[in-house]
């Protein structure tokens, strides 16, 4: 199994979930609406790519034991305030576009295929992290949260790459021991709780559940 | 969802049009509040567009719209209607002539 296909779209299926918690509750009505499209398009991502690894996408999204997901703890974390929520989607998808704009370039065509189709849809979505960034930059509030969450979006990141996404948001790279735990391959506690939820269909219903 | 103050900035409505397929008109679809034409563009696309059930979209300020409301009506109009004046019967004679050639 591609470990990074896989970590890309466990990251996809998580983030939008975590982005869909905010269905309903968002500040303004057509960013609600906004918001919980662009969360299922990442969760159309997840699909995509479990689609190239596995030929049952359910089966590797939801079948997996928790210790199998390769997301990123920058994901998994359950933000109640929009300052943090925005703060992660904007730092997220400027972390996924130095991974995806080299997987454009894969060997393999299907890959390459898959993450430029991706990319095409990644756009709209960095124009709405964009301008929110843009808009927030400066309240302290927002200033706070990328602080928060800077260590975690590097943690998306192999340390490879982590330069090129440092020079992208303009901030400095930590020294090692702040990013322990916050980088692939730790998990969050509130990842279980996620899990729980996301997987309660499935389990309940093991043979599948028929719509 | 009223006008007021949201992402930083004073809001208002812009109302959007939507064409469904190239060439086809262009019909109104709603409205979104917004505090600028990007942010406009960007809620309308995921109101309006989010199904591909769209091919283009037309973004206007309310405030742009120069409305026409008031019609001086007390005299019966009626008469300028064509309304159960049928033109079935000479449109098919009218084509029968011209599949015959001409005279």
């Amino acid at each position: 199994m591609n470990e990074l296909l896989l970590g890309l779209a466990d990251d996809e299926l998580v983030i939008g979930w975590r982005d869909s918690e905010w269905t309903g509750i968002a500040p303004m009505l057509e960013e609600d609406v906004a918001f919980s499209s662009i969360a299922q398009n990442e969760i159309g991502h997840a699909r995509a790519v479990y689609e190239l690894l596995a030929d049952d996408a359910d089966a590797l999204a939801f079948d997996r034991p928790l210790d199998e997901y390769r997301c990123a703890p920058l994901v998994e974390l359950r933000l109640l305030d929009w300052a943090h929520t925005i703060a992660r989607r904007w730092l997220y998808e400027e972390a996924d576009r130095i991974r995806i704009e080299a997987l454009m370039e894969d060997a393999d065509p299907a890959v390459a295929g898959l993450a430029a189709k991706i990319d095409r849809e990644e756009a709209y979505h960095r124009m709405h992290a964009e301008l929110w960034h843009e808009r927030l930059r400066d309240e302290p509030r927002f200033r706070d949260a990328v602080a928060d969450l800077w260590p975690y979006a590097l943690g998306v990141l192999p340390p490879d790459q982590r330069e090129q996404l440092a020079a992208r948001v303009s901030l400095e790279i930590p020294s090692n021991n702040v990013l322990l735990g916050k980088e692939r391959g730790s998990h969050t506690d509130e990842l279980a709780e996620l899990w729980n939820e996301m997987t309660t269909v499935r389990r309940s219903a093991p043979a599948g559940a028929q719509w | 969802m009223g006008p007021g103050r949201g992402a930083g900035g004073v809001n208002e409505v812009w109302e959007v049009f939507r064409q469904e397929r190239r060439g086809q008109p262009f019909e109104h679809a709603g409205s979104v509040v917004a505090p600028d034409a990007e942010f406009a563009e960007t809620w309308a696309r995921e109101q309006y567009g989010r199904r591909g059930e769209s091919v283009a979209l037309w973004l206007v300020p309310r405030d742009a719209i120069h409305a026409v409301e008031h019609w001086a009506d007390e005299f019966d109009l009626k008469y300028r209607r064509v309304d159960g004046y049928s033109i079935k019967v000479r449109l098919k004679e009218a084509r029968e002539r011209a599949a015959a050639g001409p005279r």
